[in-house]
């Protein structure tokens, strides 16, 4: 039995070995690609350990990092803008809901879960967002929309509800008022359901691209995952727009290493994602977890 | 304590209470009221302007100065060619996701519920979640290095063993199983993390009977694991099931990287009314799909939710 046992530990072991070789498998591809000379991989295609080491694909994007920095400065703000604002709003409206006996809440709650329902589609989002709003071409356009998720206010919601009721009690006898009671007693003790909330809204904002592509025309307020996404057909949006404008500089587009640098634009987009999340992993997972209790 | 009251005056303070708002109650609606707004203006105003659908809507008109044709985009839809193919592939892919997805998913936590070791149990989950912090460009880039058609890494292999190398993003035939295995490599992680929760929830006593009584590994399989995950099991299919006529957009556009050739496979609803919208401009035809797509969506939904009420209504999603 005891041998068994450990037969099927053994074996356990190894079979998700392998299965978590093949999910990193792809990712390690890309930084075998991308530091690989751009000769080798012309004549013997991608491979995940290069015939010689090259980092000239790295030196290139180091070379012209106007685009990648630019996007990642626009990035970064609107991915902490928009959870900050997300937060607060979420929270804002969450607390009035946790509220026993509050006039007009079901009324409130039916407002939120009606558009988890129903929604305009897409075309006349687009209508409302670049015709009435004029968001188009600005950094709002990012932030704005969907700043507040009903299935995200559900759950702070259903945390606040489970605090305890005297704390708020007996702050009000001690004449704090509803504002003072949300923000210095009910928002600190909230801390692990509003890092959830904060974690997903970040990792969904950062990865951000669809909004690129709808709203944007200039190329200095897209996104870090839209870039990676043109830079697919297009290198040269690499290039930088100093070094654009002479004519040998053009000449020398043709001279970029395209494969290889695409591979490690995918490594600088990637990189930082995978060595930060998954140390917030229990957060998203707690977000699961809270998610699946009803509203 | 209001129980001790006597009644007539219990009865005033709530005429009371009634008639004026609380500083209180100003002050909690107050919160609201900016989320409120915000909601209005990003979810409700787009549903009016739904009316687009029913109109031939110009951009230099606005949506009130395009002249109306009723139901004629909605009539245009559903009576072409697209239609059928749009059905049979977003229903077919998304079955096709949903149970691979799910097996895969529960597969992955029982095996992972076997595993005694903590440290690698803990390990092996954070390495298979990893993927779900990407998105899809990323992904449609690792995609894009195994299936270049000339540096590509299965095709290396596939000419290593002496084969033919495939033009992949020119063979629609594969992608349904492209698509399938980049999904379930992406999401398996996180979405097994639901059933562990749910798996290490058992009763252990249950686990050390069945051991007394000498019950097999696949007897406790049927009789505690299965009968366990049953429940949970049933409401995300069923939640699913609801969702089948969207997809993930990011993954069809992205990982199929809006090949032409590929569109008889792939083309799914919301890739077709984002074309209909971005490359055809015809934005009253757009609106119009995805207002047939809403209302079979809304139906799906409250059908789905009053199955599953009926089933157990403890979980039923609202």
């Amino acid at each position: 039995m005891k041998k068994n046992n450990r037969k099927t530990q053994v074996a356990l072991t190894i079979l998700f070995t392998v299965l978590c070789i093949l999910v990193v498998y792809p990712f390690l591809l890309l930084i075998g690609i991308s530091l690989s000379n751009e000769l080798d991989v012309a004549e013997y295609g991608y491979r995940l350990i290069p015939k010689n080491l090259d980092f000239s694909a790295y030196i290139y994007i180091f070379e012209n990092p106007r685009a990648v920095l630019n996007a990642y400065k626009v990035t970064s703000i609107f991915a902490v803008v928009g959870t900050f604002l997300s937060v607060l709003l979420i929270s804002m409206i969450a607390y009035p809901l946790s509220k026993k006996g509050l006039r007009g809440k079901n009324a409130i709650t039916f407002y939120l879960y009606f558009t988890m329902l129903f929604n305009g589609g897409m075309v006349s989002t687009y209508i409302v967002i670049t015709q009435f709003l004029h968001l188009g071409n600005s950094m709002w356009v990012y932030i704005l929309p969907g700043l507040i998720s009903p299935w995200f206010v559900f759950m702070v919601r259903t945390f606040f509800q489970g605090l305890p009721y005297e704390i708020s009690e007996s702050a009000k006898i001690d004449g704090a008022s509803e504002y003072k009671i949300f923000f210095f007693i009910i928002l600190p003790l909230s801390k692990p359901v509003l890092a959830t909330v904060a974690l997903m809204t970040f990792l969904a904002k950062w990865n951000l691209w669809y909004e690129s592509m709808l709203y944007i025309n200039n190329d200095d307020l897209i996104s870090l995952q839209y870039l990676l996404q043109r830079i697919m057909q297009n290198i040269q949006m690499l290039q930088d727009a100093s070094n654009n404008i002479n004519v040998s500089s053009l000449l020398s587009a043709s001279k970029i290493p395209a494969e290889t640098v695409r591979m490690a634009m995918a490594v600088v987009v990637a990189g930082p994602v995978i060595a930060i999340f998954p140390f917030f992993q229990k957060y998203f997972v707690k977000g699961l977890t809270v998610g699946s209790v009803k509203g | 304590m209001t129980n001790n009251l006597p009644l007539e005056k219990k009865r005033i303070s709530i005429i009371t209470k009634r008639k004026k708002l609380t500083g209180d109650e100003l002050q909690l609606y107050s919160l609201c009221a900016i989320p409120m707004l915000l909601v209005f203006v990003f979810n409700y105003l787009p549903m009016g302007g739904i009316i687009i659908a029913f109109k031939n809507y110009k951009f230099d008109k606005g949506i009130f100065g395009s002249e109306w044709v009723g139901f004629r985009n909605m009539e245009f839809f559903l009576k072409s060619n697209e239609f059928a193919k749009l059905v049979r592939n977003t229903l077919g892919l998304n079955a096709l996701f949903i149970i691979v997805g799910i097996v895969a998913a529960m597969a992955v936590a029982i095996l992972l519920f076997r595993l005694k070791s903590r440290l690698s149990t803990k390990i092996f989950q954070t390495t298979l979640i990893t993927p779900n912090f990407l998105s899809w460009v990323i992904v449609s880039y690792m995609a894009y290095a195994l299936l270049n058609p000339s540096y590509g890494v299965l095709n290396s292999i596939l000419k290593f063993v002496g084969l033919q190398g495939i033009d992949w993003y020119n063979t629609p035939g594969a992608w349904p199983f492209i698509l399938t295995l980049a999904g379930v490599w992406k999401c398996v992680g996180m979405d097994s993390v639901i059933y562990y929760a749910a798996l290490m929830g058992i009763d252990s006593t249950l686990f050390e009977a069945a051991d007394i009584d000498g019950a097999s590994n696949w007897q406790k399989f049927c009789n505690i694991i299965i009968p366990s995950l049953t429940p949970l099991l049933s409401i995300l299919t069923i939640m699913k099931i609801g969702g089948i006529f969207y997809s993930d957009f990011g993954m069809f556009y992205q990982l199929t990287r809006d090949v032409g050739s590929l569109y008889n496979a792939t083309d799914v609803v919301d890739t077709y009314v984002f074309r209909t919208m971005r490359v055809i401009g015809n934005m009253g035809m757009g609106s119009a799909i995805g207002l047939l797509q809403s209302i079979v969506g809304i139906t799906l939904v409250l059908t789905t939710n009053w199955v599953s009420k009926k089933i157990d209504s403890e979980i039923g999603l609202f």
